[in-house]
């Protein structure tokens, strides 16, 4: 290894310039795991597991270690589980390594994207036979599974948290050694059908790829990523907490590191000052009186929609470590739990909102924003189900952005939760899972009791 | 659940009577289905008590276990009911299909199947636990059971596998077939209970639902359905009588008078299986619902066919066959889902209500428009449909039609009380669409984004390639001896 | 509102009160939302006797053939000094358990009270965390704060000390099939555990050891497949634990709301019980049947006043959280102007009822013009004799 253990260059540049004492340097604690990490993938183990919270540098990892691989000569196959994902990667990887011969393998009906028609090197085909000269090859899991043959001596898998174990057994025939990559925080893999025939079983197709793997070779060197390069000094604790309390992780930048500021004066009203209250601390809990609602809350969704517009409206700008630049439409987001409300939120926008993205917890995995509008999965609800409970689900809606976190609910919230029934049945020989949707929802709360700003 | 279920259970409230929740039969029934009316020994696993068991109406077999700790009583009682399920299953193959199969061969489908009928869910998972209790016996050694008993126990894994699939109409419990058609003014929970549901669905003469269902919750006057039994009746009736026929060593008239306590328990539910049976089949037909009994045609009668050469399934699925059978479910799911949506406008309602489907009426047709834009030209024929649903559809989102999936299309634009649909498909091969296929003018049409058809075939590795990740090659599994004498006590 | 809130004595009537054991305590955490349940449960009131004066009796009778399996397969699997147990931890589970000492707490010579029992329980630990010593000990008799006052578990448990911690087994003779057991009944043996495992811990601390020497990992030992063999399976309490220790938290609060409560009320037999009962809202969902005394009560109450709830949490939440039928009825029909606040449940209502109605008139001219003279869609006509049968 000839490279320098660090992670990427801004945030080795903002470390030099704190005096932070050596162990709690952000920097070298993560570039320390990285080292260990491709270390370990010369050291002769069949996988390699790293975990990694949210903005924690997974694709930054997932680049260096197919350039490193690369390097080594190893022909490699890279594991996503969207298009989008590919897309993303190769983009990365074109822009940051372009000697590295790549391709990319796609279904019939795929049209390269922007990203990836910038890189007219990168070679584009349905059949690997076409890119048995790139060194390499990046796919959807979907897409490796309807290879019947072809191996490669080393695979990236990532998002391996998000991929099912059923997907894995379809794909683990095609490489020998596997760099599993993911997060394990963040929505589990689901399924459409409901039976229980697999519960217990080491192998249940059900279960997270890395689970499967795990349970089966117990031996494999499971490294953790311990710093958040994305989440602000003001909320890596709060999701470090919430979510991830065994493990923990701490923010790559310091308080004050970042700043939220607005171009335009606000009005005074409960928007504005939501907006300010989160502009200043990171998070606002933008709070409509208590009632029991549908789904599609309208007060909600409109309020949801009238953050995210009025945010736009008062010129925000960012200051980070990356320098200065105004948050734009494209960088910012909305979050909500159902398809019906992301559907009303979209209406609600109208043209001031173009370009904000708008989606559902399981689309916003891996993705990144300045500040998100987040439409809290228990707001109206009279009864918490397990859905709405998932910790993964909150996990995600609450760590996409670098800057700020709005989030919007119906006041009740606590009593909903200390109303809930705990009567989940329990399977044998089933993992327990962590942490405990109630426990991390009471934490997310309880933190963000302090920035309520109560609707006006 | 969703709004449309929910109100539908109001209005049973408010009717006093259950209410339609499709307007077509979603599921297959037979002619002479095999009702199955289990009941189990309470504290234990699968420990049978008796089973009812019949193909018609007034033609009930009741099996019964005298002393159901002795294990000699309960092979017994196993190898009388493996000769009635498998005389069943025999007489209920049909003529046999010749098609044409793989590389020119000729594939054979049954002209019918075998149709098992129980009460509830209990009943299902009894029936799995008796074939995973009795498929590993041996007919030879120490422990040597009937020769129809480990028959019997592939045959019942085999239909309570088949439950697990869904859209299929194999094995069937009576309750759920009945929540499918009907929504009552209680919980779901309640509904479990099949004399209540039955009881809101068809209440007896100068009875409403509520009283009906009120009535029904009495053990005394409607015992449980099974496999379960009333305490009470196990304290007071039931175990004094095993006690007599214990005391008697076997005495035949004891055996009789605990016989008739046990059909006081099981005839009131053997009726009400037969009325919902008839419920159901009063019900026309959805259109799916032959297409899925030939899904289950064919996979009974591979699993016939292959039965000789086979083993008996395994305690566990190992991984390949457990990856392989999810998606095979999965994919099952949802064809079934988007059938019965196509099969039956009141489960469309439920994509309309949340916006993922409308309908309306046509108002505005250019059936013959050309999309020139590319190569060649393309039929494209416009739709405006104008429709008071809460379409929550972005343009571009392709969809089909209801009536006829095959005919699918794209959005261009909501708004103003109307989508404007572009046809992309299912109109012929020639650039002016084929007659009757494109909606004119007037024409109430219904579209919907849930198409069938995401699960493509899949590709899994064999069995011996079970790769590292999942703990390489399983063992192949051979029945032991150890299965064979497993303590059934 | 008043002045003094009833105290607990006068809820049950001058009645003693109920002894809480597992169940009862791990039932807590079922309704927690309940005020009804929980100002009884906190008062020790015997909750199935009031069902029983209301004329609602909870039927919860059990099969003797099921008490008697139980019991069979406990005295087997503790016969000799639990002898097949310890088979079962050695061979099962591949523990080296080394020289066994096993100590049942329960057969103490004479009729000796709860107190009397449970410091022998106390001296026998505090003995076995210094020392090291013992190995089973049966039907340890834990102590439990509930709602602030101890209550006596009734000890069906064993505590196995094993390499310095301790572990819960209990005993169940539902069986194991092929490693699955019904997830219910494995969530209520595991909500149970809980309960010990946390007195237990209690214990630990009074004696001055650390409670983390009770381990979360408890032993179900039951029947395996369909013999009476047991087979002994880990289960990870750690969430029942820490959703127990919340409920047991906030069991105080019931303070509030008997401060809400009449002064003079009472869950005494009498002809104003039921009035009584009703003053204290219940929070009924159907999933309380499976385990509250007062379900049918309030199964009963619900419906009276149309609460959509008694259909179903699902239900209710389909309905935007709409209290009673009624007005959900009156918003389908459009016969009822809804508030600001309803308006949108009311659209969605409405809409849902033009659908099915639609779906359904549709569905009938079709059948009409298919088979004109066929009979009314009245299932009755529809079906055969077997009725008469």
């Amino acid at each position: 290894m000839s490279r320098p253990p660090l992670m990427s260059v801004p945030h080795a540049a903002n470390a030099e310039t704190g005096p932070a004492p050596p162990e709690t340097d952000p920097a070298r604690a993560a570039g320390r795991v990285v080292a260990d990490v491709l270390a370990d993938l010369g050291g002769g183990h069949r996988g390699v597991v790293v975990d990694s919270p949210p903005g924690a540098g997974k694709s930054t990892l997932v680049v260096r270690a197919a350039a490193h691989l690369a390097a080594a000569g190893e022909r490699l196959m890279i594991v996503a589980q969207t298009n989008e994902q590919v897309d993303d990667l190769i983009d990365r990887l074109a822009g940051k390594h372009p000697e590295v011969p790549l391709g990319r393998l796609s279904a019939s009906g795929y049209a390269p994207s922007d990203r990836v028609r910038a890189h007219p090197a990168v070679r584009v085909a349905q059949k690997a036979d076409d890119l048995a000269g790139q060194t390499v090859v990046i796919a959807t899991a979907a897409k490796w599974a309807t290879l019947q043959d072809g191996s490669w001596p080393w695979a990236i898998v990532d998002e391996a948290y998000q991929m099912r174990s059923d997907m894995l057994l379809r794909i683990a025939g095609r490489f020998e050694r596997a760099l599993f990559v993911g997060d394990p925080g963040q929505l589990d893999p689901f399924s459409t059908v409901e039976v229980e025939r697999w519960a217990g079983l080491s192998w249940d197709p059900m279960r997270s790829a890395v689970s499967v793997l795990l349970a089966h070779n117990p031996d494999l060197p499971v490294h953790r990523l311990p710093v958040s390069w994305r989440l602000p000094a003001s909320a890596a604790p709060v999701v470090s907490d919430a979510f991830y309390p065994f493990t923990g992780f701490q923010a790559g930048t310091r308080e004050g590191d970042r700043r939220l500021e607005f171009g335009a004066r606000g009005m005074g009203t409960t928007y504005d000052r939501a907006l300010e209250e989160a502009a200043a601390t990171g998070w606002a809990l933008y709070e409509l009186p208590a009632r029991h609602t549908l789904r599609t809350d309208a007060e909600a969704v409109q309020a949801t929609a009238a953050l995210a517009v009025r945010l736009l409206q008062r010129g925000p700008v960012a200051h980070s470590e990356q320098g200065t630049a105004g948050v734009d439409a494209a960088r910012v987001a909305i979050g909500a739990a159902h398809r019906d409300q992301v559907a009303a939120i979209r209406a609600a926008l109208g043209p001031h909102g173009a370009g904000i993205t708008v989606d559902t917890a399981n689309r916003l995995q891996g993705r990144e924003y300045d500040v998100t509008v987040v439409l809290h999965p228990l707001s109206g609800r009279r009864d918490a189900t397990a859905f709405h409970l998932e910790s993964g689900r909150l996990c995600v809606l609450a760590s996409r952005h670098r800057h700020a976190c709005v989030v919007v609910a119906r006041a009740g919230i606590p009593e909903l939760l200390d109303a809930h029934p705990s009567t989940e049945p329990v399977r044998l020989g089933v993992p327990v899972k962590f942490p405990d949707g109630w426990e991390a929802n009471q934490s997310v709360l309880a933190h963000l009791a302090a920035h309520r700003v109560p609707a006006g | 659940m969703s709004a449309l279920s929910a109100l539908a259970r109001l209005e049973a409230v408010r009717a006093g009577r259950a209410q339609p929740v499709a307007t077509v039969r979603h599921v297959h029934i037979a002619d002479a289905p095999l009702v199955l009316v289990p009941l189990k020994l309470a504290g234990e696993a699968a420990a049978p008590l008796a089973v009812m068991a019949g193909a018609a109406p007034d033609a009930p077999s009741l099996l019964i276990v005298p002393q159901p700790r002795n294990r000699d009583q309960r092979f017994a009682f196993a190898a009388s009911l493996a000769r009635l399920v498998l005389n069943h299953v025999e007489t209920h193959r049909g003529e046999v299909e010749e098609l044409p199969g793989k590389d020119g061969e000729v594939r054979l489908r049954y002209g019918d199947a075998p149709q098992l009928l129980v009460p509830n869910r209990g009943g299902v998972r009894f029936l799995r636990l008796l074939g995973r209790s009795t498929r590993f016996r041996s007919t030879e050694g120490a422990y040597a059971v009937d020769a129809a008993v480990p028959v019997l126990g592939r045959w019942l894994t085999w239909f309570a596998d088949r439950h697990d699939h869904p859209g299929s109409s194999l094995l069937g419990a009576a309750t759920e077939l009945l929540r499918l058609h009907w929504a009552t003014g209680q919980s779901s929970l309640e509904d479990g209970n099949l004399a209540a549901l039955m009881g809101w669905i068809d209440p007896p003469d100068g009875l409403d639902g509520p009283s009906a269902a009120a009535l029904a919750e009495d053990p005394v006057r409607w015992p449980p359905a099974g496999p379960a039994t009333d305490p009470t009746f196990d304290n007071e009736v039931l175990a004094p009588a095993i006690a007599a026929y214990d005391r008697s060593g076997g005495d035949a008239r004891a055996r009789e008078r605990l016989r008739a306590a046990i059909e006081t328990q099981v005839t009131p539910t053997w009726e009400l299986m037969w009325r919902a049976v008839g419920l159901l089949r009063a019900l026309p037909e959805a259109a799916g619902v032959a297409r899925r009994w030939e899904r289950d045609r064919d996979a009974f009668t591979h699993y016939h066919q292959t039965f000789g050469e086979a083993y008996p399934q395994a305690r566990r699925d190992p991984p390949v066959r457990a990856a392989r059978r999810l998606h095979d479910l999965e994919r099952a799911q949802e064809a079934y889902e988007a059938q019965r949506a196509f099969d039956d406008p009141l489960v469309m309602a439920e994509q309309r209500l949340t916006g993922a489907a409308f309908g309306g009426v046509v108002t505005e047709c250019h059936p013959e428009r050309l999309d020139e834009t590319g190569k060649r030209p393309k039929l494209r024929p416009l739709l405006r449909v104008a429709t008071g649903d809460p379409v929550r559809l972005e343009p571009g989102t392709p969809v089909c039609s209801a009536a006829r999936p095959a005919l699918k299309g794209r959005i261009v634009e909501i708004g103003g009380g109307g989508v404007l649909v572009e046809l992309t498909g299912g109109l012929g091969r020639r650039l002016v669409p084929e007659a009757g296929v494109v909606p004119v003018e007037g024409d109430r049409v219904c579209f919907t984004s849930r198409t069938e058809g995401s699960f493509g075939i899949a590709r899994f590795p064999d069995r011996e390639d079970t790769p590292w990740t999942h703990g390489g090659p399983p063992e192949d599994y051979v029945p032991t001896a150890d299965d064979a004498r497993e303590d059934w006590s | 509102m008043t002045e003094t809130a009833p105290d607990l004595d006068r809820l049950r009537g001058g009645a003693a009160p109920r002894n809480h054991d597992a169940r009862t305590i791990a039932a807590l955490t079922a309704n927690p939302g309940c005020a009804r349940r929980g100002v009884m449960d906190a008062a020790g009131v015997d909750k199935d006797a009031v069902a029983r004066a209301l004329g609602f009796p909870a039927p919860f009778g059990q099969s003797q053939f099921a008490i008697t399996r139980g019991n069979v397969f406990e005295q087997q699997v503790k016969a000799d000094g639990c002898a097949e147990l310890l088979t079962l931890l050695r061979e099962g589970l591949g523990l080296d358990v080394p020289e066994v000492a096993y100590d049942d707490l329960e057969t103490v010579a004479g009729n000796e009270g709860r107190e009397l029992r449970h410091i022998r329980t106390r001296r026998l630990l505090a003995r076995a965390l210094e020392t090291g010593e013992g190995t089973l000990f049966d039907h340890p008799l834990l102590r439990l704060d509930i709602g602030g006052r101890p209550a006596y578990l009734e000890p069906d448990v064993i505590a196995f000390q094993f390499a310095g911690r301790f572990h819960v087994i209990e005993i169940k003779s539902f069986a194991v099939v092929d490693g699955q057991a019904e997830p219910e009944q494995v969530a209520a043996a595991a909500r149970q555990s809980a309960v010990y495992v946390l007195a237990l811990r209690d214990l630990v601390a009074e004696l001055g050891h650390d409670p983390e020497r009770v381990s979360h990992e408890v032993f179900l030992v039951c029947p395996e497949n369909f013999s009476n063999r047991p087979a002994a399976t880990p289960v990870d309490v750690r969430p029942q634990l820490a959703v127990l220790r919340r409920q047991l938290a906030r069991l105080t609060r019931i303070d509030d709301i008997l401060a809400e409560l009449p002064a003079d009320l009472t869950f005494a037999p009498g002809e104003r019980l039921a009035e009584a009962v009703r003053t204290v809202e219940a929070r009924y969902a159907p999933e309380c049947m499976a385990g509250c005394e007062m379900a049918f009560f309030c199964r009963d109450e619900a419906r009276a006043c149309g609460a959509t709830g008694a259909l179903g949490r699902s239900v209710r939440d389909d309905l935007g959280g709409l209290d009673t039928i009624g007005t959900a009825l009156a918003l389908a029909d459009g016969d009822l102007d809804p508030a600001a606040d309803l308006a949108e449940t009311a659209a969605q209502l409405r809409l849902a009822s033009l659908l099915r109605a639609e779906a359904l008139e549709n569905a009938e001219a079709r059948r009409a013009a298919e088979a004109p003279p066929a009979p009314a869609a009245a299932p009755a006509a529809a079906i055969p004799e077997s009725r008469a049968s």
